[in-house]
């Protein structure tokens, strides 16, 4: 592949949504390699503050790998190198003075498989404020995750047995408690990797609900296999194929005039 | 019609498997009745003990009642003895007669006159323990050193109904003596305590820092991975070979004092610390990853995720592995043979730099002796090793399953 294959069509150019919001995140030239395979090429993108954002594409594409290099995640796996510029706030995340730390409580993540700690449904929520000191003292703490669980929509339902383990709840409750997990560090960003592909319909209509209510304090990240999520949860879609980032634009454009061959035919589902 | 004949062979095929399976349990139960079954046969004598109730007259010649504790009780208590049987006379009757009587028959009486020396001069009763050999034969067991003359001394005596056989805790209460009708395990079971309490407490903290290190931390390279083999490897040694080392660097070494259980319980911990290694290692590394991820997400340092929710959650499973490993230690005999702890030690060790036998290494030397009534000692200590073996893995397992419980 030439480095022209490499380029990202922009649906308009540039799209609407990125010229509205300020940039909160920009990634230029990333290269993500494990080991010596290649994940990523050569990717460049501006992500929006204030709106969500879907990566969307077959399974390998590199969606995964990229949204866990802006939290930097990807630490954890010895092999996988990050090369290129990713700013948030345009700070380098990379740089070598930048606390890791300190980036995950501003980057919030919720997982693909809901992943709550086998502790209680209150200390699920207090442990990040906990080893952040975000807390003065106990009636701090109880309005930390009071709020965050009416955040994450989940407080009407929980609020009798917080005390009660939080692998007790059922799969959407379980998402949503590690969504107000993640809200309780008063992130400025949140991640999220496929949040809805272990959960019933029911349950994914109520977490996009709860996307579309707190889009306006944060900068929302989702990775999604759900083409009608994309379109229905986002403002920006950015299309992924073989680790390339073919295609990036206002989502309500994107996926009624998609301009890359690509994108047609994975939206269309001809692939993918 | 094939068809049908392979569904009736795969039927067949599982009958069989379970029949093996049910016989094999029955043989292994079998084996274990049988087991337990001799040892407590065998122990029980040394659950009672007969003593004769015998009137003795405290003479004021023999023991001075300003300083009571240098009274010739041996002489007094032989002489009342020897006062039950009017017809031996001669010297060397007399002194067969008193080969019947326990060395240390003397001490019930020494200890009665000490606590009210106002019986001096009267007439008191206390009672008499026998010798091992003739203990052994009024419970009606098989006693070669005893001749005709020795049964029929014990039959008159018997005939006088002055012989009262009861249960005794002295097996419990005394430490190791060269009479069996003295020798205790109380020594040798607080020197077990002491020696595992030194284990867990060197082995567990390692062990499980080690198995964390490795696990969590450490880079993965050559030195690691070579580092792993020698672990593994070194769970397979044989124990002895521990034991060497412990001689070589303890005492050799640091100087430290021999036949303790501080020495012990050091050699069993470099005994088992392989294997807590190894289960600490398979109970983190099977805590699932997404925990981790999920603290990390909400910007726990690696440190915190670790200490956080993966060491409790491994907890359990470090736990089995570090019981499967203290049973072992509390079993093992050859390495403390190397560093002492084979010495017969008569007291009751009262620290870990005591001298100190273990419960395993009491049953070896008790095994060795020839004296018949050993025997049940012998079998005894092997009960009480593994009823402390059972407490063991009981507290084990409560522990484990109260620790599981918070989900």
């Amino acid at each position: 592949m030439n480095d022209m294959s490499f380029k990202t069509l922009q649906t308009p150019s540039p799209p609407k949504i990125i010229t509205e919001r300020p940039a909160k995140i920009t990634a230029e030239n990333v290269d993500v390699f494990y080991g010596e395979k290649r994940a990523i090429h050569n990717l460049s993108l501006t992500i929006p503050d204030r709106a969500v954002s879907a990566f969307i594409g077959p399974s390998g594409c590199g969606k995964s790998t990229f949204l866990r290099t802006i939290n930097r995640m990807n630490d954890t796996i010895p092999s996988c190198r990050v090369t290129g510029d990713i700013k948030v706030d345009r700070e380098d995340i990379y740089a070598r003075e930048l606390d890791v730390v300190e980036l995950r409580a501003r980057i919030g993540m919720v997982f693909q498989k809901p992943n709550p700690f086998p502790k209680s449904i209150f200390e699920n929520v207090a442990y990040g404020p906990r080893i952040h000191g975000l807390s003065k003292d106990k009636t701090d703490m109880e309005r930390i995750v009071t709020e965050s669980l009416k955040k994450a929509g989940l407080w009407e339902e929980v609020k009798d047995r917080l005390q009660q383990p939080g692998t007790g709840l059922s799969g959407g409750q379980q998402q949503r408690l590690c969504i107000a997990r993640a809200i309780a560090v008063n992130p400025e960003v949140i991640l999220m990797d496929e949040p809805c592909s272990a959960l019933d319909p029911i349950a994914t209509a109520r977490i996009e609900e709860l996307i579309h209510e707190i889009k306006e304090n944060f900068c929302i990240i989702i990775v999604t296999h759900s083409m009608q999520q994309a379109a229905r949860v986002s403002d920006l879609t950015a299309f992924f194929h073989l680790g390339v980032l073919v295609e990036v634009g206002d989502t309500d454009v994107i996926f009624t005039t998609p301009q890359d061959k690509r994108t047609q035919d994975y939206i269309t589902g001809r692939f993918g | 019609m094939t068809k049908t004949i392979s569904t009736a062979q795969r039927y067949s095929s599982e009958r069989r498997f379970k029949a093996l399976g049910l016989a094999a349990i029955l043989i292994t139960a079998a084996f274990l009745a049988f087991l337990l079954t001799d040892i407590v046969g065998k122990a029980i004598p040394a659950f009672t003990t007969n003593a004769a109730t015998l009137k003795v007259t405290v003479d004021p010649t023999l023991v001075d009642a300003a300083n009571p504790k240098a009274g010739d009780y041996q002489g007094l208590l032989k002489k009342a003895w020897q006062a039950q049987f009017p017809a031996v006379t001669s010297r060397g009757d007399k002194k067969k007669l008193n080969g019947l009587i326990s060395a240390r028959a003397a001490d019930a009486l020494q200890d009665a006159v000490e606590a009210d020396p106002s019986v001096i001069g009267k007439e008191i009763t206390v009672p008499l323990a026998f010798s091992s050999e003739a203990d052994l034969y009024l419970k009606g067991l098989r006693s070669d050193t005893l001749d005709e003359r020795d049964v029929a001394w014990l039959e008159e005596l018997k005939a006088k109904g002055v012989i009262t056989s009861g249960f005794t805790t002295s097996f419990f209460t005394n430490g190791d003596s060269r009479e069996p009708e003295n020798a205790g395990i109380r020594g040798a079971l607080i020197g077990s305590i002491f020696t595992i309490l030194v284990t867990l407490a060197v082995s567990l903290p390692l062990g499980v820092a080690a198995a964390l290190y490795l696990e969590e931390f450490a880079p993965k390279n050559r030195i690691t991975d070579l580092i792993e083999v020698n672990i593994n490897n070194l769970a397979a040694v044989p124990s002895i070979i521990f034991g060497l080392l412990g001689l070589a660097v303890f005492l050799n070494g640091f100087g430290l004092p021999r036949s303790t259980a501080l020495v012990g319980g050091l050699v069993l911990a470099l005994l088992v610390l392989p294997t807590i290694i190894i289960a600490s290692r398979a109970a983190i590394r099977s805590v699932p990853p997404s925990i981790k991820e999920a603290a990390l997400g909400v910007g726990a340092s690696h440190q915190q995720a670790v200490f956080h929710h993966v060491l409790p959650l491994a907890f359990p499973g470090i736990l089995t592995g570090t019981i499967l490993g203290v049973s072992r230690a509390l079993g093992e005999t050859a390495p403390l043979l190397m560093i002492g702890m084979i010495a017969f030690i008569a007291d009751v060790p009262g620290g870990i730099t005591d001298s100190a036998t273990v419960l395993p290494v009491q049953v070896f030397l008790w095994s060795d002796l020839p004296e018949e009534a050993f025997k049940a000692r012998t079998a005894a200590a092997i009960l009480v090793l593994l009823a402390l073996l059972f407490c063991i893995n009981a507290l084990a397992i409560y522990m484990r399953n109260k620790f599981e419980r918070r989900w």
